[in-house]
C-alpha cells in the first residue's frame, strides 16, 4: 500500500470539495485501549473503515460499544493506541496537537449530543466562532454565520442566547457551527440523543439536506430513524464492527415514514 | 455528637482525597502565621538580656560624659552626632565630678575615666571608637564583663563584643588605635553604653562618623597617650538609690549648672536599654508589615484554592444534598476542612516563629548571653490563631455559602455558575487574533476571579515595591556611612528583608500558579470546546496567559503606589522613599513576566488532556 507522507498541516484543497467516491476518511487497524492488565478496556478493537466523499455513514451499537470513541479518534479529539487514521490523504494519528487543531479547524465539523454551545454567546456568535479562530475577517465570519443560520432555519434567532433556544434549535445552531469552515467531514455524536421527537425530525431533515448537498457525514447514533437516512450503516459491538449494511439513502419519504409524521 | 462526627469524617475524607491542595493551603497560611509570630515575639525580646547584662556588669544608673571646657552643648540622643573635636587637641583636664558624686540620690560611682575618640584599624577597616581608660582592678560601677580573652593589660585593648564581631577580630589579633599598635586582649560587654553601632542612639559627645562609634577599653596610660592627639571626654558612672528615677534625676542634674558643666551629657540606663532594642525594633518594622502582606497574600491564595475546590466539589455537594445533607451541613463540612488546616497552620507557624526568633535577635552580642527563644504569650498565640482562622473563615465563607445554596440538580450536573455575557467585550474581541480573543473572553466569563487575581497581584507587587523601597533606603544609609564596615543593624535588617522577600515571592508564585490553575479548571470545558472548534493548544495556552496578564497589569500598577505607601507607614518616620524608576519598571516587568510564564506552564498542563475526555467528563 502506498502511503502519503505524514503532514503537519491539512491539505490545501478546499474542504468539502472532495470528488464523490474518493475516500475522505480511511482507517486501518484502529485500536484504542484504556487501563492495564485486568482493567484493560478495548474501546476500539481493530477497526478498518473507509468513508467516501459525500457519503453519509451511520454507526450504531449499544452504549459503551466504542462508537463515540471511534468518532473522537476520527476527528483528532483523542489519539489511538494503534492503527492509522487518514483524512483526505493525510495521516491524522501522527499529527502534532497543533496540526490536529488546524485539522479540526479546517477539515472537521463536530456536532455533539450535549450541543456544547458557549452559553454567553448568541447563536450567531457561536456559529461564527470557528471562522474567527481560523483567522477569517469578522465581517466574512458574520456573513457566513448568518447564511448558515438561515440555512438551518434560525435566521430569526440569530441574536438569541442558547438558554433562550429549544433543544432542537440549539442542535441546529451546533450543526450550523460545524459547517462554519466548510469541513471535509461532519462528525455527529448522538445528535438527537437529547431531543424530543419534533426536534429530532428537524435535525433529521437538516442532516438529509446536508447529505443531498454532498456533505460527508459520519453519525453515531442510537436512533434508527437517523440511521435510515444514511447511505451505509455499520453496527458496532465491543469495539469492533459486526455488521455493515448498504442503504438506499435517506429521502423525505423514508424519513417521514420512519418518524411517523408524514405519509 | 453524631452530626459533629459526620462533619469531621466528611472533612477528613475530603482532605485526604486532595492532599496537594491541602498542603498548599497549609503552606500559604503557615507562611503568614510564622511571620506574624516572629513580629509579635520580638516585642521586648531584648529586655531580659539587658537586665542580665546590667546585673552582671554592675551597670550604672546614669552615665555622665564631660567634654573639654568650651565644646558647647553635647549632641542630643537619637540624633547622628557630629564630631566634637576641638580644632586643636587639648590636654585632658579631669573634670570636677564631686558635685555630681555627692548629689542627692547618688550612692556609688566609678570614674571619671578618660576616653579618647580615635580610629581603630583592623583587617583594613577603619572605625571610630571611644577608647576608655580602665584600671586592671574591678570598678564598683560598670565593670565590663569579659566574654573572651582577658581584661586590659598594658599594651592591649579589649573590644566591645559586637564591635569585635563586626570587625572579625579575636583575642590575640593586632589592631591600631590612633595609629598605635595594640594587641586585642579580649572582648567584653557593658550595660553602660549601647553596643556598636548604636552607641550614639543613647547620646554621646564624640563620634567619628560612620556606623559607630564602637567602644574599647585600654589602660589609663594608653588612654592618656591617645587623648593627646584626639578628641576626648571623661566618663562618670553613677549608681542611684532609686534606679527607676534615673531619667528624672538625669534631667534634673543636667539642668543644674552647680552639678554639671555646660559641656556634659547625662544618660539614664533606660535610654541605653531602649537604644539596645533598636536592632530588634528595626527588624520588627520590617517583619510586621511583612507579616500582614503575607497574610493578605495567604487570604488571596486560600480564597482561590477554596474557590477552586468548591467549583470542583460541585458534584460532591450535589451527592451530599441528594443523600439528605442540609445546606448547613455542606457549609460546615467545607468550613471544617479549612478551619482544621488553619489550626494546624497556626500551631506550625507559632512553633516555627518561636524557633526562628532567636536567630533574628542573636546580634544582641553586646548583651550577656543570647536572648533565647521568646516566650509565647497567650496574646501572641491568640492573635496568630485568630489570624489563621480569619484567613480561612473569610476565604471559605462565600464559596461555602454558594455551594450550600446551589440546587441539588444543578450541583449533580456539575454545571458551574453561568458565565457572564459581556456584549462589548465579545464585539471587540471578534476583531482580535485568536489567542487574545480566547483570553479576553475567558477573562470576561469570570469577573470575580479576575478581581481576585488582580488583588493578589496588587498585594504581591506592593510587597515587592515595599522591599525595594527598603533596599533603596538601606543603600542611601550605606553610602552615607561609607566606612567600609558593614553596619550590623543594616546587615541584619537586610537578612530579615531577604527572608521576607523570598517568602513573599514564593507565596506570590504559589498564588499565581493556584490562580491560573483555578482558571484552567474553571475554563477546561470552554478551552476543550475551543480546541474542538479548531484552536491549537498554543492558542489556548496563550489565551489563558493573556487572561492572567489582563488581571495582573492593573494589579501591578496599583501595587506600586500601594507598596510605596506601605513602606512609608512601615518605616515609622513617615518618609516616602521612592526607589529608582528602573527598579520599579524592572519589578513590574518581572512580575508580569513571571505571571505569564506561570500561566503558560499551568495552561499547558491543563491542555494536555485529550479534548474528548474533557468534553465527556463535563457531560457525563
Amino acid at each position: 500500500m502506498s502511503e502519503t507522507p505524514a503532514s503537519e498541516t491539512p491539505g490545501s484543497e478546499t474542504p468539502g470539495s472532495e470528488t464523490p467516491g474518493t475516500p475522505v476518511v480511511r482507517v486501518v487497524g484502529l485500536h484504542r485501549e484504556y487501563g492495564r492488565e485486568a482493567g484493560l478496556v478495548r474501546a476500539v478493537d481493530g477497526v478498518d473503515l473507509e468513508v467516501a466523499a459525500g457519503e453519509t455513514l451511520a454507526v450504531m451499537g449499544p452504549s459503551g460499544c466504542g462508537k463515540s470513541t471511534l468518532l473522537h479518534l476520527l476527528g483528532g479529539l483523542d489519539r489511538p493506541t494503534a492503527g492509522e487514521i487518514w483524512l483526505s490523504g493525510q495521516r491524522v494519528d501522527q499529527m502534532s496537537e497543533r496540526a490536529l487543531g488546524r485539522l479540526r479547524r479546517d477539515g472537521v465539523g463536530f456536532v455533539f449530543q450535549a450541543f456544547h454551545l458557549m452559553d454567553e454567546l448568541t447563536a450567531v456568535e457561536n456559529v461564527e466562532l470557528p471562522a474567527l479562530l481560523a483567522g477569517r475577517s469578522p465581517r466574512a465570519a458574520r456573513r457566513r454565520a448568518a447564511e448558515l443560520l438561515d440555512r438551518v432555519g434560525l435566521a430569526d434567532r440569530a441574536s438569541f442566547l442558547p438558554s433562550a433556544l429549544s433543544g432542537g434549535q440549539r442542535q441546529r445552531v451546533a450543526v450550523a457551527r460545524a459547517l462554519s469552515n466548510d469541513p471535509l467531514v461532519v462528525l455527529a455524536d448522538e445528535p438527537t440523543g437529547n431531543l424530543d421527537s419534533e426536534a429530532t425530525v428537524d435535525v433529521l431533515r437538516l442532516f438529509e439536506e446536508l447529505h443531498e448537498a454532498g456533505q460527508t457525514l459520519v453519525v453515531v447514533t442510537h436512533d434508527a430513524r437517523i440511521a435510515a437516512t444514511a447511505d451505509r450503516l455499520i453496527s458496532m459491538r465491543d469495539g469492533a464492527f459486526v455488521d455493515e449494511t448498504r442503504l438506499t439513502g435517506g429521502s423525505s419519504g423514508q424519513l417521514g415514514a420512519l418518524a411517523g409524521l408524514e405519509g | 455528637m453524631g452530626r459533629l462526627a459526620l462533619i469531621g469524617r466528611l472533612a477528613a475524607r475530603d482532605l485526604r482525597r486532595r492532599p496537594a491542595q491541602a498542603g498548599l493551603l497549609l503552606i500559604a497560611i503557615m507562611a503568614a502565621t510564622t511571620t506574624l509570630t516572629l513580629a509579635l515575639a520580638l516585642h521586648g525580646v531584648t529586655g531580659h538580656p539587658y537586665q542580665r547584662t546590667r546585673a552582671a556588669t554592675a551597670g550604672p544608673d546614669v552615665v555622665a560624659e564631660y567634654g573639654p571646657p568650651g565644646t558647647g552643648q553635647p549632641s542630643q540622643p537619637s540624633q547622628p552626632s557630629q564630631p566634637s573635636q576641638p580644632s586643636q587637641p587639648s590636654q585632658p583636664v579631669t573634670p570636677d565630678a564631686r558635685p555630681l558624686i555627692h548629689a542627692p540620690g547618688v550612692t556609688e560611682h566609678s570614674g571619671p575615666f578618660l576616653a579618647a575618640s580615635v580610629l581603630l584599624r583592623a583587617h583594613g577597616i577603619a572605625v571610630s571608637v571611644l577608647a576608655e581608660g580602665r584600671a586592671p582592678g574591678r570598678a564598683k560601677v560598670d565593670q565590663p564583663l569579659v566574654t573572651s580573652g582577658t581584661w586590659v593589660r598594658p599594651g592591649t585593648v579589649v573590644l566591645e563584643r559586637t564591635l569585635a564581631t563586626a570587625l572579625g577580630v579575636r583575642p590575640g589579633d593586632a589592631v591600631t588605635l590612633g595609629g598605635r599598635r595594640f594587641k586585642v586582649a579580649g572582648t567584653a560587654v557593658s550595660a553602660a553604653q549601647t553596643p556598636f553601632p548604636n552607641m550614639c542612639e543613647a547620646g554621646c559627645m564624640t563620634s567619628g562618623g560612620g556606623p559607630g562609634p564602637g567602644l574599647a577599653w585600654v589602660t589609663p596610660a594608653s588612654a592618656r597617650a591617645l587623648a593627646r592627639q584626639a578628641a576626648w571626654i571623661y566618663v562618670l558612672n553613677l549608681r542611684l538609690t532609686d534606679p527607676g528615677r534615673a531619667p528624672a534625676l538625669a534631667a534634673e542634674f543636667g539642668q543644674n549648672r552647680r552639678l554639671t558643666p555646660a559641656a556634659s551629657l547625662l544618660i539614664p540606663w533606660q535610654v541605653v536599654r531602649n537604644a539596645d532594642g533598636l536592632l530588634v525594633a528595626d527588624e520588627q518594622s520590617v517583619l510586621e508589615p511583612g507579616s500582614w502582606l503575607l497574610g493578605l497574600l495567604a487570604v488571596a491564595t486560600v480564597g482561590v484554592l477554596t474557590g477552586g475546590r468548591v467549583a470542583e466539589q460541585a458534584r460532591r455537594v450535589g451527592r451530599l444534598k441528594a443523600a439528605g445533607g442540609t445546606p448547613g451541613l455542606i457549609a460546615a463540612v467545607l468550613l471544617a476542612e479549612n478551619l482544621a488546616l488553619a489550626l494546624v497552620a497556626a500551631a506550625a507557624g507559632l512553633a516555627a516563629g518561636w524557633l526562628a526568633a532567636p536567630l533574628l535577635t542573636s546580634p544582641g552580642a553586646g548583651l550577656v548571653g543570647a536572648p533565647g527563644a521568646p516566650s509565647l504569650t497567650p496574646s501572641t498565640i491568640g492573635l496568630v490563631a485568630a489570624m489563621a482562622l480569619a484567613v480561612a473563615l473569610v476565604a471559605t465563607l462565600v464559596p461555602a455559602l454558594r455551594a450550600a445554596r446551589t440546587s441539588t440538580v444543578v450541583a449533580l450536573a456539575d454545571t458551574a455558575r453561568p458565565p457572564r455575557r459581556r456584549h462589548a467585550l465579545i464585539a471587540v474581541t471578534r476583531r482580535l487574533p485568536a489567542p487574545l480573543l480566547i483570553g479576553l473572553r475567558l477573562a470576561g466569563r469570570r469577573p470575580r476571579r479576575l478581581v481576585l487575581s488582580m488583588a493578589s497581584t496588587t498585594v504581591t507587587a506592593a510587597g515587592i515595591v515595599a522591599v525595594l523601597a527598603f533596599h533603596a533606603m538601606s543603600d542611601a544609609h550605606r553610602v552615607a556611612a561609607a566606612s567600609g564596615l558593614a553596619n550590623p543593624v543594616a546587615t541584619r535588617d537586610g537578612q530579615v528583608l531577604a527572608v521576607l522577600t523570598v517568602a513573599l515571592i514564593a507565596l506570590a508564585g504559589l498564588n499565581a500558579v493556584v490562580t491560573t490553575w483555578a482558571t484552567v479548571l474553571d475554563t477546561r470545558h470552554s478551552a476543550a470546546l475551543t480546541r474542538a472548534l479548531g484552536a491549537t493548544p498554543g492558542q489556548v495556552s496563550a489565551g489563558l496567559s493573556a487572561a492572567q496578564l489582563i488581571a495582573a497589569l492593573p494589579g501591578v500598577l496599583l501595587g506600586i503606589p500601594a507598596g510605596l505607601l506601605l513602606y512609608k507607614v512601615a518605616n515609622g518616620s513617615g518618609q516616602l522613599v521612592t526607589p529608582p524608576a528602573w527598579w520599579l519598571a524592572s519589578a513590574a516587568a518581572g512580575i508580569l513576566a513571571a505571571v505569564a510564564a506561570l500561566a503558560v506552564v499551568s495552561a499547558r498542563a491543563g491542555t494536555r488532556a485529550a479534548v474528548a475526555r474533557t468534553l465527556q467528563a463535563e457531560t457525563a
